[in-house]
């Protein structure tokens, strides 16, 4: 490997993931072979509705998912060219929160309710360095000015309830960045969010992300915060990935209906008055997954090949791909 | 008197197969029962024998011949009496199990190899004396609080439903019974009411009472803020008709969950008051209390308080086994999160 | 704070109140003086001892008013049973045994010692193993460790508490004889040879009930989202554990441990009459044996004046450990 082939090599390589439960009969997949990559301070967003293994895939990524799941032996994700997966316990808890760090969906729930908020970043901190107390507050106190915490040394010192949802999730923003990781998971982090607050918190994902050079992967249900940060956009159904592309490819050219389908139903200034479309039914439950292309119970185009027959992936441009046989015939639906 | 008694059994017969035949037209309870059945078998069927064991020994007639009881003309005996002739197999003092001589001295046994858990000092028969238990401890366990169940339901739920001054009266009322500690609650109950099985389970009815009474209050708390009772409300159903609708059935999990631990909690209760004096006649409570010395016996008497602290031990194992079977089953907290 | 503080106290001011008229009710209504008495004497005594009993033992007044002082006396209108129980609880002048005629606050005084003697140990012990244990099972939920000890936990908690007193006897003290079967010293340096057994009965009937409590605490705290947070920032299982889920879990913990406080002081009324400790629970058993009402009455009182008490430290403790009540 030359070093200029190291250089552009991908920060995060995932191949092949599969994550399963046990269920009434054997392992049941959630997540199935799903592959995707993030370069060097690039955002990354997974876009799916609820129950399509968004979330577990992310927390994969740290080794975190829930008992009694279980991530499949055959499963690869690569980090700086190392394997996660093969990674002692030890070793991997160097890996938390120092160069992986994550963020979560419920800011209210997510920070320890008996600790003050300084203390749990100085927490994050002192696990991977030896700090003094002093010096691990002092760049606590810097992270809290990092991401816009007004009066930031005086709230050190404050317990999490005391804090609105918008200033908790910027805590946790503070506490993931606190050890400038290479990459953060951002699990639906503006969700809970009042609607005037999720702006300002994507801002500052953004923003602090760029300024401290830290990729991005952000995981979300909603294409509004796509159009705010991603630079390539991966959309899951069902425990797999169904397209792929950059931020342009995905919200001008989309080319599977799922990703129509959910294109269209988000409400646009532009088209008031119009009829705003959903995707009929619901995401099916894992082990209840359809053969043939999974989607094809909810697509408006499906035929005979959709029900028989896993689509392949096929490449649109150098960028984008899709998991559709439409694609993969030359036709759009 | 008899009559009565025999009535009562048939009323818990019927009561059985009704809510027996009502569970299993719901889907939900039907598919519970299917779930209980797989998950514990045994302390179902253990459960069951316990209770035909009870209902038997609860049908009495009198009438039988005096070689098999002196008291037979006059004084009712149940299915295990006739079935066991306590008297006719008396024997004069303690036999080992299945002994075909005595166990002090080499007197001959009256009944050789009869007496499969032995005889006691009084040469009674020890199988049968733990069988008569089971009746006791049904009593004591299930009548106590099937009636009391049904009281603290009344007062919890109209006291959570209904609030202000019916919650403040009766949450005062539960805040002063639960302030004395059970136990001592207990013997001051039966201290002042007098010894006797029905003052026992009177005592033993309003201890539990309390703690029933609290928990149905505060899930009818809960419930009465649920949307469903709110739309309910705005649509003018009456209060009557939302607590039998919906709230009642969805507390149906807990009542069935609390009268297990209840049932189970008030048997082994028993046995502290046998010791202190003040249980049930008959109770194996009352048995280990009498058989606690002979272990000091050389060579030691062990049947009779082996068989009543096993039957003691398995019934309420196998109730203990059940009510954490229906934790995982029916109670929608643990169900969620085992999906 | 101090508004919380007063509203609790006055709040269990009344219940005591509440507590003394059901005694009322109980020693004084359903069972009456009259019975208590001939109990006491006998069925066959002469009118003239019953009567002298009664008078001795305050048990001669009428119920509720006293209308016969009343013309000639408004001050001795309240001269009742009721108001003199209520003065005699709330002043702790317990009076006289029924049975024996020996002041009940002497025996209190002699059998607290014994008491908390058998008590404190067998509490901290408790409290250490199953929270100990809790948290290892917790840990290791949803694996055989955990189903194995959640089973042995069902097993513990059928047996009646009876048996382990006469297990232990049989076993530690007669077959193994590590250990006296009974009796006590205030001597400190054999005292440890008296407790050993009634402390080790206390703990293994205690421990199914226990483990399950604290288990399910723990597991309700594990599940929470700041435990993953703990986890994604690369926080070891120990530090979690203790650092996070003990941490929050003190707060219910607090709330179970505070509660059983009070009680130490009222012994334990099978352990205690069993190992012959003669503390305050051996004393209720006597009581109830010998029909002394008046000790029974006392101690049902000071059972729920502790256990009131205990329920203000523990809303007190419970405000102190959780910043989100303290700070509002």
């Amino acid at each position: 490997m030359t070093s200029a082939a190291k250089a552009d090599a991908p920060l995060l390589e995932v191949a092949n993931l599969t994550i399963s439960f046990p269920g009434d009969v054997g392992l049941v997949p959630v997540v199935e072979g799903i592959g995707f990559s993030i370069a060097r301070g690039e955002t990354l967003a997974i876009v799916g509705e609820s129950g399509s293994g968004k979330s577990l895939s992310a927390l994969a990524l740290m080794r975190l998912v829930p008992r009694p799941g279980r991530i499949a032996p055959e499963s690869r994700v690569r980090f700086e060219g190392e394997d996660i997966l093969g990674l002692p316990v030890p070793a991997m808890r160097a890996v938390r929160g120092a160069k992986i760090a994550m963020i979560f969906q419920e800011p209210m729930t997510s920070l320890n309710p008996v600790v003050t908020v300084g203390a749990q970043v100085v927490e994050a901190i002192t696990l991977h360095e030896s700090l003094s107390r002093q010096e691990a507050r002092a760049r606590a106190l810097e992270m809290f000015k990092l991401v816009g915490i007004p009066d930031a040394d005086k709230r050190l010192d404050v317990y999490p309830h005391q804090l609105s949802g918008g200033l908790k999730q910027r805590v946790m923003i503070a506490m993931a960045l606190a050890m400038r990781p290479k990459l953060l998971l951002a699990d639906e982090p503006t969700t809970a969010l009042d609607a005037t607050i999720r702006a300002q918190i994507l801002a500052v994902i953004r923003d602090v992300a760029a300024r401290t050079g830290t990729a991005v992967l952000i995981i979300t249900h909603d294409f509004g915060v796509v159009n705010e940060v991603a630079d390539r956009v991966a959309v899951m159904y069902a425990g797999q990935i169904v397209e792929e592309g950059t931020r342009h490819e995905m919200l001008r050219h989309p080319k599977h209906p799922y990703t129509q389908g959910l294109l269209r139903s988000i409400p646009r200034p532009e088209a008031r008055g119009g009829k705003l479309e959903e995707i009929k039914g619901v995401v099916p439950r894992p082990g209840q997954w359809p053969k043939g292309c999974r989607f094809h119970t909810r697509c408006a185009f499906a035929y005979d090949r959709c029900v028989a027959e896993a689509p392949r992936r096929t490449a649109v441009t150098a960028t984008q791909g899709v998991w559709c046989h439409f694609a993969e015939e030359g036709r759009s639906p | 008197m008899i009559l009565v008694q025999n009535l009562l059994v048939l009323t818990i017969v019927a009561g059985i197969a009704w809510v027996a035949y009502a569970a299993s037209r719901d889907r939900y309870w039907r598919e519970s029962a299917r779930e209980m059945w797989r998950r514990r078998p045994v302390a179902l069927v253990v459960v069951a024998i316990y209770l035909v064991i009870g209902l038997l020994d609860s049908v009495a007639w009198v009438g039988g011949t005096v070689a098999e009881d002196p008291t037979a003309a006059y004084l009712p005996r149940s299915v295990i009496d006739r079935i066991f002739k306590p008297e006719a197999l008396k024997e004069a003092s303690y036999s080992a199990p299945l002994a075909d001589k005595a166990f002090y001295g080499s007197d001959a046994l009256k009944h050789p190899g009869k007496h499969w858990l032995g005889t006691d000092i009084l040469g009674r028969d020890v199988l049968y004396r733990t069988f008569k238990g089971v009746r006791v401890a049904l009593l004591v366990g299930g009548l106590t609080s099937l009636v009391a169940i049904p009281l603290a339901l009344l007062f919890g739920v109209s006291a959570g439903y209904f609030g202000k001054r019916v919650d403040d009266a009766v949450f005062f009322t539960m805040t002063v019974l639960s302030s004395v500690p059970s136990l001592l609650l207990l013997i001051a109950l039966i201290m002042v009411l007098g010894k006797g099985a029905v003052q026992v389970c009177i005592a033993l009815g309003v201890t539990g009472w309390v703690h029933f009474c609290r928990i149905s209050r505060g899930e009818a708390l809960k419930l009465r803020e649920m949307d469903y009772v709110a739309s309910a409300r705005v649509l003018g159903v009456s209060d009557g008709k939302i607590i039998v609708r919906h709230i009642l059935p969805n507390m149906a999990h807990l009542v069935i969950i609390t009268f297990a631990l209840s049932f189970t909690g008030m048997v082994l209760t028993e046995t502290t008051l046998s010791y202190l004096g003040i249980g049930l006649d008959g109770s194996w409570g009352q048995m280990i209390d009498q058989a606690r010395n002979e272990l000091s016996r050389t060579p030691i008497i062990w049947w009779n308080i082996a068989a009543a602290a096993t039957a003691l031990f398995a019934l309420v194992l196998a109730v203990n086994l059940i009510a954490d079977g229906l934790r995982d089953v029916i109670d929608p907290r643990t169900r969620r999160e085992r999906t | 704070m101090a508004a919380y503080l007063v509203r609790r106290i006055s709040y269990g001011a009344v219940t005591v109140l509440g507590v003394l008229f059901l005694l009322f009710v109980l020693f004084f209504a359903v069972t009456n003086p009259d019975d208590i008495a001939r109990k006491a004497v006998g069925e066959r005594a002469r009118p003239e001892v019953y009567v002298q009993w009664k008078k001795n033992h305050g048990y001669d007044k009428p119920l509720f008013l006293n209308r016969e002082y009343a013309a000639s006396n408004a001050k001795r209108y309240t001269d009742t049973l009721l108001f003199e129980h209520y003065r005699s609880m709330l002043t702790f002048d317990f009076g006289r045994s029924d049975a024996d005629d020996t002041p009940i606050a002497d025996r209190l005084l002699k059998g607290a010692g014994p008491s908390l003697s058998l008590t404190v140990p067998l509490f901290i012990l408790d409290v250490v193993v199953a929270v100990a244990v809790g948290l290892f099972v917790a840990f290791f939920r949803e694996t055989l460790i955990d189903r194995t000890v959640l089973v042995l936990c069902i097993f513990t908690m059928s047996v009646a508490t009876l048996l382990y007193i006469i297990a232990g006897q049989y076993l530690i003290g007669m077959l193994l004889k590590w250990f006296p079967i009974s009796g006590y010293s205030g001597d400190s340096s054999v005292i440890w040879r008296f407790l050993a057994l009634p402390v080790i009965v206390g703990v293994i009937s205690g421990f199914g009930s226990d483990v399950r409590l604290y288990r399910t605490i723990f597991i309700e705290e594990m599940g929470r989202d700041y435990v993953r947070t703990a986890r994604a920032k690369g926080a070891g299982d120990a530090r979690v554990m203790v650092a996070h889920v003990l941490r929050n879990a003190l707060i219910p913990i607090i709330t179970n441990v505070v509660i059983a406080i009070p009680f130490l002081f009222t012994g334990s009324l099978l352990l205690e009459s069993f190992f012959g400790i003669p503390g305050l629970g051996a004393m209720t058993v006597e009581a109830i044996q010998g029909n002394d009402f008046a000790t029974l009455r006392t101690m049902v009182y000071l059972g729920a004046l502790l256990f009131i008490l205990g329920q203000i430290l523990t809303d007190v403790s419970y405000a102190i450990a959780d910043p989100r009540v303290r700070l509002s």
